[in-house]
């Protein structure tokens, strides 16, 4: 039987997923507030620090804000869909921490948890299909606005994730071919340093990392590539008709983006929830175990940061430059990895000789 | 009923049912969207053969790519269900026959075939997961493979070509 499950199976999962999906939530709300104090210490100001000690429970007032706001719904537009779209925006958002590894396993109640909620044997392949996904949040919700500048706004989303996609489905075939696997999981164990021997994917492919950040950029719609919502162009970009949570909603999909794509890097290059020289054998399961999250959490925040301080640095592209670099620069340059890339693997077959 | 049973009808219910909505659906938004929900469920049903590799690229490429694109179009033209042009009576006449005579011989294909008395066929088997798969298409069928690839190849640079502005005689 393919579908053999026990019950403990089950509960087990339903535990993981219900704190992963909390945890993006938690964290996600948390960035909003980040964002906002690292944007003012750029800009030398104080930022939000009024609510709670040193302004902490800021994104819980902006929650609430956001809950009792008028909920506004044009006319002339399909409310079914105008629903559908923020809601599709933040589920597209969750549903990639479902092949995550989160960690190695933990030891609880004489079971073996593992902390991923699938490991299925196309991990990567599924966080693309997700990602390819998220367009139709985008793209329903300008639409159903029944609005000429969110339409447009939701034209530039669609036009451009799906462009980005291609440069970022191009580096990543360099990083599979090094690396041999699709599952997220062996990924992560391939990268665990042995001693002293430092093995992050990063080593291997940096040129395929760094395409791999800028689509990542671009598919989250951050600054230097949010076209979809210049303000000086396009009003509120798709979501100016939203108000409320829904327009809450779209906010949030983003932060929550920001997240799993930072996960997703630090899995793929960063070794995930590998310590550099340690040898988590040594160590007891649960400990190793919370030392990994709280590894991998390391490097989320470090890509977190590091998304901020782009936004706060780097102005906004014009519509033809950002056409031009995934096109003309990205997907090229995706190209000749991957060919030096295969090059360098049948060399190495091959001994080092031609 | 197993799970893999109620999944199996599960599936192909919304499978059937989304399929009727592209056709009957007044908005073709809305029939775009079904047809997502149709793709949605095939791609449950390569789960249940096992087969994730064709159930997630079945995802990426037909819901993810060329739906976007058909939404885009449709988004952009404003169709409404009242511009629609009315067919006259003779076509619908022979649509209603050719489709009916479609059904009628892919119902007798199955009755023939062996699989009838089974509601629910499951593949235990791994062939459908990656390492056998591309092992099988660049071992035993190499040469079709790269010849679908130029394929694929020559569309792409007739859409260049196509899509290329042409230059402005001075």
């Amino acid at each position: 039987m393919l579908l053999a499950i026990d019950l403990a199976l089950i509960i087990e999962k339903l535990v993981l997923i219900i704190i992963v999906v909390m945890a993006s939530l938690g964290i996600a709300m948390y960035t909003t507030f980040a964002e906002r104090k690292v944007a003012a210490i750029l800009q030398d100001r104080r930022g939000p620090n009024r609510a709670g000690p040193f302004g902490l429970l800021q994104p819980l007032a902006d929650g609430v804000k956001l809950f009792f706001k008028e909920e506004i719904i044009p006319n002339f537009s399909s409310k079914f869909l105008f629903i559908l779209g923020p809601s599709l925006a933040m589920l597209t958002a969750i549903m990639t921490g479902a092949v995550v590894p989160w960690g190695d396993k933990v030891h609880f109640f004489g079971r073996d948890i593992s902390l991923q909620i699938a490991d299925v044997n196309v991990g990567i392949l599924y966080v693309f299909a997700v990602v390819s996904l998220g367009v139709y949040g985008i793209m329903i919700g300008s639409w159903a606005s029944n609005n000429k500048f969110s339409l447009m706004g939701g034209l530039r989303a669609a036009s451009q994730i799906i462009s980005y996609e291609l440069a970022m489905g191009l580096s990543l075939i360099a990083l599979l071919m090094v690396t041999g696997t699709l599952s997220l999981k062996d990924m992560v164990l391939q990268q665990h340093s042995e001693g002293w021997h430092f093995r992050w994917n990063i080593i291997y492919q940096p040129l395929g990392f760094l395409i791999f950040l800028i689509c990542a950029f671009a598919e989250c719609n951050r600054t230097p590539f949010d076209l979809p919502e210049a303000e000086n162009e396009l009003i509120g970009g798709y979501h100016t008709e939203y108000s409320s949570m829904k327009l809450g909603f779209y906010l949030f999909s983003e932060y929550i983006n920001m997240f799993i794509s930072s996960v997703i890097m630090s899995t793929l290059f960063f070794g995930g929830y590998d310590i550099p020289f340690l040898n988590e054998a040594n160590l007891s399961v649960n400990i190793a175990a919370l030392l990994g999250i709280l590894a991998l959490m390391a490097k989320v925040c470090f890509f977190l940061f590091l998304f901020m301080w782009v936004r706060w640095t780097i102005p906004r592209f014009r519509y033809d430059q950002l056409m031009n670099l995934g096109w003309r620069v990205l997907i090229p340059l995706a190209l000749v990895n991957m060919l030096v890339t295969g090059g360098l693997i049948l060399l190495k077959q091959n001994h080092w000789h031609f | 009923m197993s799970i893999t049973e109620i999944l199996f009808w599960f599936l192909t219910a919304l499978a059937l049912g989304s399929a009727i909505m592209v056709i009957t659906a007044k908005s073709p938004v809305h029939s775009v969207l079904a047809l997502i929900v149709t793709f949605f469920a095939i791609s449950g049903h390569y789960i249940l053969l096992n087969a994730q590799f064709l159930a997630i690229v079945n995802i990426i490429v037909y819901a993810g790519a060329i739906m976007v694109l058909f939404l885009f179009v449709v988004m952009l033209m404003n169709l409404n269900a009242g511009s629609e042009p009315q067919k006259n009576r003779v076509l619908q006449f022979a649509g209603l026959i050719s489709g009916g005579c479609l059904f009628l011989v892919m119902i007798t294909a199955l009755m023939k075939s062996d699989v009838v008395d089974k509601t629910v066929q499951m593949n235990d088997g791994d062939h459908g997961l990656i390492n056998n798969l591309g092992k099988e298409l660049f071992k035993n069928y190499l040469v079709p493979f790269e010849i679908s690839s130029v394929l694929f190849l020559s569309a792409m640079i007739g859409a260049v070509v196509i899509g290329k502005k042409e230059k402005i005689e001075k």
